[in-house]
């Protein structure tokens, strides 16, 4: 049954081969997307901070800075 | 109903849905591995090799799907200069890109033992690796023209020409005598594929699109903070 699988009648390189590099794809897009949107998310924190207290009050005012601080989630 | 199109309320929804699609994403994956590699019947002709195309046509429809998206998007946008659809046209792209990759790789993959070659020079596989091209002009674009206001008119004109070539992958198989294969699933006639082999493909599409509205999600955030940004810069 395992040999069957992984051999597939001499078509096992081909078929696992492909789903790897579609899955190892996946993986690789995910992690550049998810490294990106850390990215900017910490850079809005840190610009954000740097900011007058006059000038963070207006900005944390906006309903969309509001929800991109209350969004804890990495993803 | 217009309050949910403030962008505060746009990326409420957006910045909690990924966790969500992710969770399902791999789920709905888990299943279809299962299908594709265990469950589903060899081919008669083609015995265990016909297994890639559970990952080979789903890319190759989702990629297509997201590049007729974002020309749409992209037209609609510049005539109602809807800037928001140009946001969401390039928040997809990546994901049609990677998808457009998977298809061209798999597909040399499946021709090596079908084929008896991995790459041929026939009108579809030719016209995907132009999709592929029309993708990575578009993103360039985006990385060369961000800050300037021709960002919108060139990207929209690179879709539109990309879009031409999406009826010739279409049709490259009936049009021509290409070694690729015609296509084995119509919506408006019978299909000629068995449902013990559909039932996989149709998981496995679902499981695609589920992963490019992951990475769809989290682009568009990402995009969102990155305009927000430079609105703080200006505060």
């Amino acid at each position: 049954m395992i040999n069957e699988l992984l051999f597939m009648n001499g078509y096992g390189l081909y078929v696992w081969s492909a789903f790897s590099f579609t899955l190892f794809s996946f993986l690789v897009l995910f992690l550049i997307t998810k490294i990106q949107y850390t990215k900017e998310k910490n850079k809005f924190v840190s610009k954000l901070g740097s900011l007058n207290s006059e000038r963070a009050a207006i900005a944390k005012s906006q309903s969309i800075n509001k929800a991109i601080l209350s969004n804890t989630s990495n993803i | 109903m217009f309050k949910y199109l403030e962008p505060g309320k746009i990326f409420s929804i957006t910045s909690k849905a990924p966790k969500y699609v992710l969770f399902l994403f791999i789920i709905i994956l888990s299943i279809g591995l299962t299908e594709a590699l265990v469950l589903s019947p060899e081919d008669y002709k083609q015995s265990h090799s016909v297994r890639i195309m559970y990952v080979h046509v789903p890319a190759a429809w989702i990629s297509l799907g997201i590049f007729s998206s974002m020309t749409l998007l992209s037209v609609i946008g510049y005539i109602f200069k809807i800037k928001n659809f140009f946001l969401i046209s390039k928040s997809l792209a990546p994901s049609g890109l990677v998808f457009n990759i998977i298809a061209l790789v798999t597909g040399s993959i499946w021709g090596k033992p079908t084929w008896g070659t991995w790459w041929a020079w026939d009108a579809r596989i030719t016209s995907m690796l132009i999709l592929s091209l029309f993708f990575v002009m578009y993103l360039v674009a985006w990385r060369i023209y961000e800050n300037n206001d021709k960002i919108f008119k060139v990207t929209t004109i690179i879709t539109i020409l990309g879009i031409i070539n999406v009826p010739i992958i279409k049709y490259s198989v009936d049009w021509w005598n290409t070694l690729h294969q015609p296509a084995s699933i119509n919506i408006l006639s019978k299909s000629s594929i068995h449902t013990s082999m559909l039932f996989p493909l149709i998981i496995m599409t679902a499981a695609f699109a589920l992963f490019s509205l992951l990475i769809f999600l989290m682009k568009y955030n990402t995009e969102l903070i990155k305009i927000k940004n430079k609105g703080l810069d200006r505060l």
